[in-house]
């Protein structure tokens, strides 16, 4: 894999178990580069989930090497593991939106927590709002919001304070094909000021809608790349500037 | 458009977010709980500041003094060891200040438990008493050459140090002195227990609350502020409450000692430091169930990734 000079993320020879089971990942190397967009697709139960979790810095890897934006996972202490957090954007695939806080307060929780004012909040979350098509529902809580709905608030969450690196875990699992459309068409814009973006999907058809992009595949728990992006840097003419 | 969306929002500023959780409050009884707390500190507290001024009192004003007891059952004997013991006290520089209990005084004194009257009975051989005054204090060397000059001229005289007989009154003052401080501590100790549990039971309602805040990027620090702010909001209503109902029952007790009109209990009076103490007590109270919020928050979430 080498050193990947200008990779934010690193794995090498990764390996992940949940307790003492067996390993559900296995010898995962890759390298991520700034600015490109990656899918990573794999049946159910292949690992994709765990492998964004070691992405956004949810679990430790049980063995092997990580390395995020220069940092060394394994051994960053865990005080420092925020200041990695907040370079990172995550749509969890079980959404996890605050149940008691509305979709406004929701989106505005990664600004808030970066310490922005009430003021500069305003703006930018109203917009992101009416983005996703939620201006309507800003004082509705999760509960009363549909599995679309909830799902673009997470979206809006995930992209609000512009990530360096946006993980996103089948993020159109729960729309209609056009809002899936649409919902691609703002990680591409956000792909295109600079954030590399990794999409966790079954859907084949999401990955003819980029074509620029990169895909991983995940079998049982070990990477194959069809498009040979792993192993070598990604084609950087046509990449979205 | 997306583009100054993200332009604006890429920008963060440092600083803790305030508003991060506006809704999460520990609630349940918190309030009562330290209003109850802060109630029974500021009680106790009261009781070992005024009985450390009642013994303070009396320890100043008998710190030099001692009585002169002349027992002699013949009266004319009497009068003229009295006379002679007055004489040479006066004389003795030691001595700042002498005064003979008047007879009537005496009478007064004992006549609840002898009948009226009794005291001029010359069949009744009460002892004539003489109040003295030391510069400083009494010590025993002292005490004993003073008995040693005074068996001289009046051998039926008896010295005693007034402190000495108020010694055993003394150590009872200090030991309900040291249950009132000790009541102190204990509630302290409780009122932090509780803010413990609580905490620790909104930490475990909280769990996928706190786990999103720490994957956006929140700190140990800002989720322990979330919870610290809401045991201050609890800690300030339940002080405040504490502290009225505490102040009122001091007043109560305060009023009713001083209409007993008693010399030693008169003197447990609180002075205006003692009152700003008794102030600080809410004030103390919310620092601890800040500082008790705090610890725990954080020591429970070093477990966590
Ligand atoms: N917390 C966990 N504890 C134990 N085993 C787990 C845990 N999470 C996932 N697994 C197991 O790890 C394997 C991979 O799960 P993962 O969720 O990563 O798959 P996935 O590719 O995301 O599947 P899907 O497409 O259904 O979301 C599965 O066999 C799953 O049972
Ligand atoms: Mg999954």
């Amino acid at each position: 894999m080498g050193t990947g000079a200008g990779s934010i993320v690193e794995f090498d020879n990764v390996g992940l178990r949940y307790g003492t089971d067996r390993e559900v990942l296995s010898d995962v190397s890759f390298t991520l580069y700034p600015g490109s967009f990656y899918f990573l697709t794999g049946a159910s139960g292949a690992g994709k989930t765990s492998m964004l979790k070691l992405l956004y810095c949810a679990q430790r890897p049980s063995r092997g090497v990580v390395r995020m934006f220069g940092n060394d996972m394994i051994t960053l202490p865990r005080q420092r593991l925020p200041e990695v957090r907040r370079r990172i954007g995550v749509v969890f695939q079980d959404f996890r939106l605050v149940p008691h806080l509305n979709a406004f307060d929701n989106i505005a929780l990664p600004l808030r927590i970066a310490g922005m004012s009430e003021r500069e909040i305003a703006k930018p979350v109203a917009d992101m709002l009416e983005w996703v098509g939620l201006d309507q529902r800003a004082d509705a809580h999760p509960a009363t919001l549909s599995g679309g709905e909830q799902q673009r608030v997470a979206i809006a969450r995930a992209v609000i304070a512009r990530p360096e690196m946006l993980v996103a875990d089948e993020p159109t699992g729960n729309v209609d094909p056009e809002m899936a459309v649409k919902l691609l068409r703002l990680f591409e814009a956000l792909n295109r000021l600079g954030t590399t973006v990794v999409v966790a999907t079954h859907d084949v058809h999401l990955l003819r809608k980029v074509p620029d992009s990169l895909i991983m595949r995940l079998d049982k728990g070990r990477l194959s790349d069809p498009t040979g992006a792993l192993r070598y840097p990604p084609r950087r003419e046509g990449m979205p500037r | 458009m997306l583009g100054r969306l993200f332009e604006s929002a890429g920008r963060l500023m440092p600083g803790e977010a305030a508003r991060l959780l506006p809704q999460a409050r520990i609630g349940g009884p918190m309030p009562w709980v330290i209003a109850i707390m802060v109630a029974l500190t500021v009680i106790a507290a009261a009781a070992a500041l005024a009985l450390d001024n009642v013994a303070e009192n009396a320890r100043s004003e008998i710190a030099g003094g001692i009585t002169v007891q002349v027992v002699e059952g013949a009266p004319a004997e009497r009068a003229r060891q009295t006379q002679a013991a007055l004489a040479f006290l006066e004389t003795d520089p030691r001595v700042t200040e002498v005064h003979q209990v008047p007879q009537e005084e005496l009478s007064q004194l004992l006549e609840p438990w002898l009948g009226a009257g009794a005291v001029d009975d010359d069949a009744m051989a009460t002892p004539s008493l003489i109040d003295a005054q030391l510069d400083g204090e009494v010590s025993a060397q002292m005490l004993s050459s003073l008995r040693a000059e005074m068996a001289k001229v009046a051998p039926a005289a008896q010295i005693d140090a007034q402190a000495n007989w108020l010694g055993p009154v003394f150590d009872a003052l200090r030991s309900l002195k040291l249950l009132a401080l000790g009541l102190v501590a204990l509630l302290a100790l409780t009122a932090a227990a509780a803010v413990w549990l609580a905490a620790r039971t909104a930490l475990g309602s909280n769990r996928d609350t706190i786990e999103v805040i720490h994957h956006l990027g929140g700190t140990d620090g800002q989720i322990a502020a979330i919870f610290q702010r809401s045991v201050g909001i609890d800690a300030v209503i339940g002080g405040v409450a504490g502290l009225l109902l505490g102040l009122a029952a001091v007043m109560v007790l305060g009023a009713q000692f001083a209409a007993l009109g008693s010399g030693l209990v008169a003197g447990g009076g609180l002075s205006l430091g003692d009152w700003g103490l008794l102030l600080a007590v809410p004030v103390i109270a919310l620092v601890l169930a800040m500082i008790t919020a705090r610890a725990t928050v954080l020591t429970a979430l070093r477990r966590k990734l």
